[in-house]
């Protein structure tokens, strides 16, 4: 007993933990992002220093040189409001702003009426959910979702909930995929959306986003689908998917940060309640100045995509692939979160157990990664997303999110993964818990005491 | 004749993006543009059309315009070098 309780010791102080280890997420929450900035120092590059390599494109990618090349001219010479009327500058402005978005329609064979321009997809995300909602209040007071969407659909349905609604957070299954009956069964009389993501941000599962397409239509409810990390990257159309409301992100897509855009269907008409009041843009959905050169971006970078989807999708299959054989093939006890056939390959979710996951990323300096999503990066928390598909509090703690885009070289992957298992066996050898498999202990049979 | 002056063409092109790719200060960049580059030309080596090569060949010279213009702008505001890129030849 003795022994295990200065296991415990060890184990806290490793992990920067000193009271209980099972303390959830609301309680923490704040001294966590506290003890974080001990942890991992955020501090500027030296001049000479070598940069990281960037492996965190689920976070943000960079822009393509063809997507900054198609809005420079909107940001130096065509400065025109789109929305001016009475004179060229304000026609040329406009004639691009439509442009881009016929480009962002066709990426997922809509009409182009049925884009609106919007701030980025968290705003997307708020206005479906707040928007449909409150617009249907008068007799539909049901929401549901799943307990791994991300942040913003979380917090609009909190928010729903103080106003009264009910929001149903559907469980999912431990592949990360919701159970299709028991979403099917949750539908009540009065839902009037269910909003479930296509791609998962932290661990790359693909939700079967056709057939919720068909429940919901079949009830006679609307679908919103938060594709921020699926759109250019899987081939998406939102008649074959019958979706009602789809949210779209530009700097997840290699265009600006800044500009997203929400799909609304027309037929059937889905009706929103606007979040924002004023001029009356985007037919009254979205009132402000859409700011022509973001527009323009995310249209070129929809263009792009589409033309560049197949090609990039087989390389970043072949670079996910490669890393995660090297990785597996050198270290044990690997876990990777997620289904392994529905999924995204550009998103790789690994648990390494015996290691904590805050550590291993401060090895890996000299890789820019993430354990999650970088929303609640500053938090020492593990994701909920993880906790969501059932993994143990250890291998949660453990995870480092591998992301893989159009700019990764071999180089890259190889770098990451040789570091990766460096600096896994390092920590490994360092830990008291690592030390006790080996001897043959089985962890799970310890009682840890509390103190 | 025609067949022979197109596939001068194709070449001087492709050597012209090749040059110009490898300019690109951003390890990123560079290696995506390079490899893009090659593959697309790979991809269309059989293209016998002349209307397709035509429009092939016409989205290749922009294409050669936008590096040139993009590696402008980034020689501009260069940056450090990556942890994989060998140190640079002439320096």
């Amino acid at each position: 007993m003795m022994s295990k309780n200065v296991t415990r010791t060890l184990l806290s102080s490793m992990r920067g933990i000193s009271s209980s280890p099972r303390l959830n997420y609301p309680q923490s929450s704040v001294s966590a992002s506290k003890r974080e900035r001990e942890v991992i120092k955020s501090r500027e590059l030296e001049k000479d220093e070598l940069r990281p390599l960037y492996m965190d494109f689920q976070a943000t990618t960079p822009m393509d040189p063809r997507v900054l090349d198609t809005m420079l001219p909107y940001q130096v010479n065509y400065y025109g409001n789109p929305h001016s009327r009475t004179h060229a500058y304000g026609w040329e402005s406009e004639a691009a702003m439509e442009k881009a978005r016929k480009q962002v329609a066709d990426l997922i064979g809509a009409d182009p009426r049925e884009i609106v321009f919007t701030s980025g997809a968290t705003e997307s995300n708020n206005m479906s959910i707040k928007g449909v909602a409150r617009f249907y209040k008068a007799k539909k007071k049901h929401v549901i979702t799943t307990q791994i969407e991300h942040k913003c659909v979380l917090d609009s349905c909190r928010v729903l909930e103080s106003e009264g609604f009910e929001v149903t957070y559907l469980p999912v299954k431990s592949n990360g995929l919701i159970d299709l009956q028991q979403l099917d069964e949750t539908i009540r009389p009065d839902t009037s959306l269910v909003s479930v993501m296509t791609v998962n941000n932290e661990i790359g599962v693909k939700q079967p986003i056709k057939e919720i397409g068909h429940i919901c239509r079949s009830k006679n409810l609307f679908f919103h689908t938060d594709a921020a990390q699926a759109i250019g990257k899987i081939p998406i159309n939102v008649s074959d998917l019958k979706v009602d409301l789809m949210s779209i992100s530009g700097h997840k897509i290699y265009g600006p940060k800044g500009v997203g855009a929400l799909y609304v269907r027309r037929r059937p008409r889905v009706r929103i309640e606007p979040l924002q009041s004023g001029g009356g843009q985007e037919r009254g959905l979205r009132s402000g100045t859409v700011p022509t050169p973001l527009a323009v971006g995310l249209g070129a970078a929809c263009e792009l995509a589409q033309q560049e989807m197949e090609y990039d999708h087989a390389r970043v299959s072949v670079l996910a692939n490669r890393l995660v054989q090297k990785i597996m093939s050198e270290v044990p006890d690997v876990v990777m979160n997620g289904d392994p056939e529905q999924r995204y390959p550009g998103c790789i979710n690994l648990s390494f157990a015996y290691v904590e996951g805050e550590s291993l990323l401060m090895a890996l300096k000299d890789v820019a990664l993430s354990s999650g999503s970088a929303c609640t990066s500053a938090s020492l928390e593990p994701s909920y997303v993880l906790r969501a598909i059932g993994a143990d509090e250890d291998l949660a703690h453990s995870s480092i999110r591998f992301g893989i885009g159009r700019f990764t070289t071999e180089e890259e992957v190889d770098y990451t993964a040789e570091k990766c298992i460096q600096q896994v066996r390092r920590l490994r050898e360092m830990s008291p818990l690592w030390e006790m498999v080996q001897e043959g202990v089985d962890l799970k049979s310890i009682k840890w005491t509390q103190h | 004749m025609a067949a022979s002056s197109s596939r001068a063409q194709v070449l001087s092109l492709y050597r012209r993006l090749l040059k110009e790719s490898r300019s690109f200060p951003s390890y990123n960049y560079r290696t995506y543009a390079l490899r893009r580059v090659r593959d697309a030309f790979r991809e269309n080596r059989s293209v016998e059309d002349p209307k397709a090569l035509e429009q092939l060949l016409n989205k290749a010279r922009d294409s050669l315009a936008i590096i040139q213009r993009q590696v402008s702008i980034g020689k501009m505001y260069e940056t450090q070098r990556t942890v994989v890129e060998p140190e640079p030849k002439n320096l």
